[in-house]
């Protein structure tokens, strides 16, 4: 699923068809949203639960990007530059989660732990699942940003009698912070689609909401309509403060080239 | 509370855990087959000469990849009947898949057919070759061998998102897991099982796909 929609990170940073995706998608939205408002009647009271819905959504869709980006962080961190057990033990963590469906990961942490004495409250385990998996690719795409800045950059700054780790914090992190948004960009929209899963433990959240209230009222096409348009446009907002950040860290490292 | 493993419980429930992995399997091959139809249509439709379809099939492709698949299966499971079109769960739950994979196969395939050269058309052109042969004569066989690896990755993701037919109750692994857990209260076998099964096939066919990555690489450069 994730690091899929990485494409071409190296090349062209906002993979293929930057704006004109986001001008499509936005563009449905419009459409859809009018046609929502004008034709579909009683959408009014359908509304407040699911946004009540959204808002739970939204909760366990930030906790699992902030645990996917430490999760992410450590991995990658003890992959490059910790003694071999540490490395084998982060290897073992991104095949693992990797490897595994993400409803797999979901049902264990809620239904197994448990059986070990350890309970989790549905928003717990939904945010740790989901960080750890999301984490689990996210450490992919820093180590591939990390090793696809050029070798000669590490000569350089050992040239100039840069420390290790000095190299690496003012040289090579700055430069693969900038290749690494756009896959993050994707792997948040993944988190966010996947936050919908957390509804099968019974948290309830925009997928909880669409199918209690579709029990109770029966407009299916109504309300899963609009649960699609409010999943799209999280997503749209998702893409273009990823936009947003790749086009401010971009700046940022040209101006340090100027001046440094 | 029994936080130990029942072996004993294990090789009662390994049967009945191999059958719903069938099912698990069916659902993956016909789902990635229905994708890969899917995908080429959508790809060739974001290639249409007529803006109207171009845009329409890139807003299609932006709309289901921004929305999760869980309520794509939900929309078409509970939603078709309302059309008149009541779907069997496993049949909703297919095309839900097919859909959802098909738009994103259809970048990979936009991006294999956008990599074969122009003088490609050209040379077909100018033998009096019409468009439709060129395309599937001359650039569909140059476009899809180098795209297999991004598509066989596809197949795996794919094949880890099967368990969200279990959400519309598809007897696959997932919902048979459940079911066991639930009768007998023992969660930890079913579902640790579940996660080794896919853990296997997944560490299986990754390695697989590295396989033939390198494999077509080694063609395409002795080509070159």
């Amino acid at each position: 699923m994730p690091a899929n929609r990485t494409g071409s990170a190296g090349t062209s940073p906002t993979g293929s068809s930057p704006a004109a995706g986001a001008l499509a998608a936005a563009a449905i939205l419009g459409f859809a949203g009018g046609l929502v408002v004008s034709s579909f009647a009683g959408f009014r009271d359908f509304l407040p639960e699911l946004l009540r819905g959204a808002a739970v959504t939204v909760q366990v869709a930030a906790g699992g990007s902030l645990v996917a980006v430490a999760m992410a962080l450590l991995a990658t961190a003890a992959r490059l530059y910790a003694p071999l057990p540490l490395r084998w033990l982060a290897v073992a963590y991104v095949e693992l989660f990797r490897g595994t469906s993400a409803l797999v990961q979901l049902f264990w942490l809620f239904f197994v732990l448990p059986m070990f004495g350890i309970s989790l409250s549905p928003m717990t385990a939904g945010i740790a699942a989901l960080g750890l998996n999301i984490g689990a690719y996210g450490s992919e795409v820093m180590r591939g940003a990390i090793e696809a800045v050029p070798r000669s950059q590490w000569e350089a700054a050992s040239a100039l009698s840069l420390g290790r780790f000095r190299t690496l914090r003012r040289v090579i992190l700055p430069q693969a912070f900038v290749t690494m948004i756009p896959p993050w960009g994707n792997l948040f929209i993944e988190l966010l689609k996947a936050t919908s899963l957390v509804s099968l433990i019974t948290l309830s959240d925009l997928a909880f909401k669409a199918q209690q209230l579709n029990q109770t009222t029966l407009r299916t096409v109504e309300i899963f309509g609009i649960v699609l348009l409010i999943y799209l446009a999280l997503s749209l907002l998702v893409t273009l403060a990823m936009r947003a950040l790749e086009h401010r860290a971009g700046r940022r490292l040209l101006r340090g080239k100027e001046t440094g | 509370m029994n936080a130990h493993w029942d072996w004993h419980y294990v090789h009662e429930i390994l049967p009945i855990l191999g059958e719903a992995a069938l099912i698990t399997l069916q659902a993956t091959l016909l789902g990635f087959a229905l994708a890969l139809v899917i995908g080429l249509v959508l790809a060739v439709c974001r290639m249409a000469a007529n803006p109207l379809v171009r845009h329409a099939a890139a807003a299609v492709v932006e709309f289901i990849r921004s929305t999760p698949l869980l309520i794509q299966i939900f929309f078409l499971y509970y939603g078709l009947p309302e059309f008149g079109l009541a779907l069997d769960a496993m049949l909703a739950g297919l095309i839900a898949i097919g859909l959802h994979y098909g738009a994103y196969c259809a970048e990979v395939y936009r991006a294999g057919i956008d990599n074969v050269p122009r003088g490609q058309w050209e040379a077909a052109a100018a033998l009096n070759l019409s468009p439709q042969a060129t395309f599937r004569r001359i650039i569909l066989p140059q476009a899809i061998p180098p795209i297999v690896p991004a598509l066989g990755n596809y197949l795996v993701a794919l094949f880890k998102e099967t368990p969200l037919l279990s959400a519309i109750g598809v007897l696959e692994l997932m919902q048979t897991a459940k079911i066991l857990g639930s009768e007998s209260f023992q969660y930890t076998e079913p579902i640790t099982l579940v996660g080794l099964y896919f853990l296997v096939f997944s560490l299986l066919s990754s390695g697989l796909i590295r396989l033939l990555e390198r494999r077509l690489g080694v063609r395409a450069a002795s080509r070159s």
